[in-house]
């Protein structure tokens, strides 16, 4: 679904992805752990081109994204995205923030996108929340939102960004649980996160990023239970 | 003792003859009128421009497309020419060169003239406001499949109005005392006004002190009404 050939980012002077070949499958669940400053954000965002790639290819269900052809924007409707600081429109209520991409994009109907906001809202227990508006909302609520605004969009993979970083520890669970109930339904996601029991529990394959390039990659399994690079190593028995 | 009450006597003649033969009241509440339609369609316009201007400048830093960099070029010069050069000397270029047609409503010139030169100001206020804006508003809309367009008309431009609104009703404000300089172009706004009843009374003093008082009123008015406004808008920030 998602392919990367010698994925290559630089910032100036300073090269943050130095080659990264990925085929992410249709339904699969990748998680990209790393320390900090390791380039896996970067990696992430240059999926959906939020940072455009200075070198190699981004391709999406056949097509290649970094290609400047192709029509990104249309690409992007079928890439959900989850932001760190959720990212929620703070001058739209939530139903607002819900239905304007459907609306504006696809050319979804009024009624028809209210309807399919409060169903999605009533999957979360949030339905009483559509006229508030952003910063009414706790933390866990404000990504939990953040999630099926870009879930209204009917995207084919979901991109996670640290998720669960700017929460409160408390809030971090409900928001896990919602990624793991779209992950069992079958939705391909790509996340970038620090929450190990999440990628044990959730992943088909769990990258190591360090340095800019994919370090390790295995299951979960194998990845926690037998890592081979002395640098995976090290990081988990900081992180474990 | 007399001689004061004779001073006063003739103070209260002068204002009164300033004010009330022949309708002249009347002359005030007209230019008053002129002075509110001229300042509130340029602000309409700068506003207009501002965004426009702001927009094309904003969007320069985002894409590498020649278009976009020719427009901003053009916005750089008239921004430049416009702040470098007095508003009055701006008046007369457009009234005397530009519409030399006749027909053409010296009011239409003054509300045109003043609206584009409020423009390069409010480009700068808007542009400030935008790039407050934090830069996450703009991913989440683009990671949506919004255009960069798109994402700031609908996501990033409403919230960069609202963060701006104080300094826009500022610029009103300078926009209404400015509008006192249409009188070179023959606008019968309240200054005009007032120095034509001055030449009718021959006594200058008292209908142009009349003026500045009204002037002083609706400036005085309507930053009262920021202020209250400022305060309701801080409010629904925070809930």
């Amino acid at each position: 679904m998602i392919v990367t050939k010698q994925l290559r980012k630089s910032f100036g002077n300073h090269e943050v992805l130095k080659g990264i070949d990925q085929h992410i499958e249709k339904g699969e669940k990748v998680v990209v752990i790393g320390p900090s400053g390791s380039g896996k954000s970067t990696f992430l965002r240059c999926l959906n081109l939020l940072e455009e790639p200075t070198g190699g290819e981004v391709w999406f269900e056949g097509v290649q994204i970094t290609d400047p052809k192709n029509n990104i924007n249309s690409m992007r409707q079928k890439m959900g995205m989850v932001f760190q600081q959720f990212n929620l429109f703070p001058h739209l209520s939530v139903m607002d923030n819900i239905t304007l991409a459907p609306r504006k994009l696809k050319g979804v109907s009024a009624e028809e996108a209210r309807e399919k906001a409060v169903e999605l809202l009533r999957r979360i227990g949030l339905e009483e929340k559509a006229e508030s508006y952003p910063n009414q909302l706790s933390g866990g609520q404000k990504q939990r939102i953040a999630i099926i605004r870009a879930l209204a969009m009917d995207p084919d993979v979901m991109l996670f960004d640290e998720p669960t970083s700017a929460l409160d520890p408390e809030m971090v669970g409900e928001v896990l649980e919602l990624m793991k109930e779209l992950a069992r339904e079958g939705m391909t996601m790509v996340v970038v996160t620090h929450e190990m029991g999440f990628a044990k529990e959730v992943a088909n394959r769990v990258l190591f990023m360090d340095e800019g390039i994919v370090k390790e990659e295995n299951t979960p399994e194998e990845f926690f239970g037998a890592p081979n690079h002395p640098r995976l190593k090290e990081f988990l028995s900081k992180v474990l | 003792m007399d001689a004061l009450l004779a001073r006063l006597q003739g103070l209260y003649e002068s204002f009164y003859n300033a004010i009330v033969p022949e309708q002249r009241y009347m002359a005030y509440v007209n230019g008053l009128k002129i002075t509110l339609i001229i300042s509130l369609f340029a602000v309409l316009l700068g506003v207009a421009i501002g965004v426009v201007v702001a927009v094309i400048k904003v969007c320069k830093d985002h894409t590498k497309s020649r278009l976009v960099h020719i427009l901003a070029k053009i916005c750089d010069l008239y921004i430049t020419v416009i702040r470098g050069t007095p508003l009055m000397v701006q008046l007369l270029i457009i009234y005397n060169l530009i519409f030399t047609s006749r027909d053409t409503s010296p009011i239409l010139v003054g509300t045109v003239c003043f609206g584009i030169n409020s423009g390069a100001y409010v480009a700068e206020i808007v542009r400030a406001g935008i790039n407050a804006v934090d830069v996450g508003q703009m991913e989440a809309g683009r990671s949506l499949g919004f255009t960069w367009l798109k994402t700031m008309w609908y996501i990033v431009l409403p919230q960069a109005i609202k963060n701006i609104l104080p300094a826009l009703g500022n610029e009103f404000i300078v926009l209404i005392k400015e509008t006192s300089v249409a009188s070179v172009i023959a606008v019968n706004d309240l200054t005009k006004n007032a120095q034509y009843i001055g030449s009718r009374t021959w006594d200058l003093i008292p209908p142009l002190i009349i003026a500045a008082v009204i002037y002083l009123i609706i400036v005085i008015g309507l930053s009262k009404l920021l202020k209250l406004f400022e305060r309701r808008l801080a409010k629904g920030d925070r809930h």
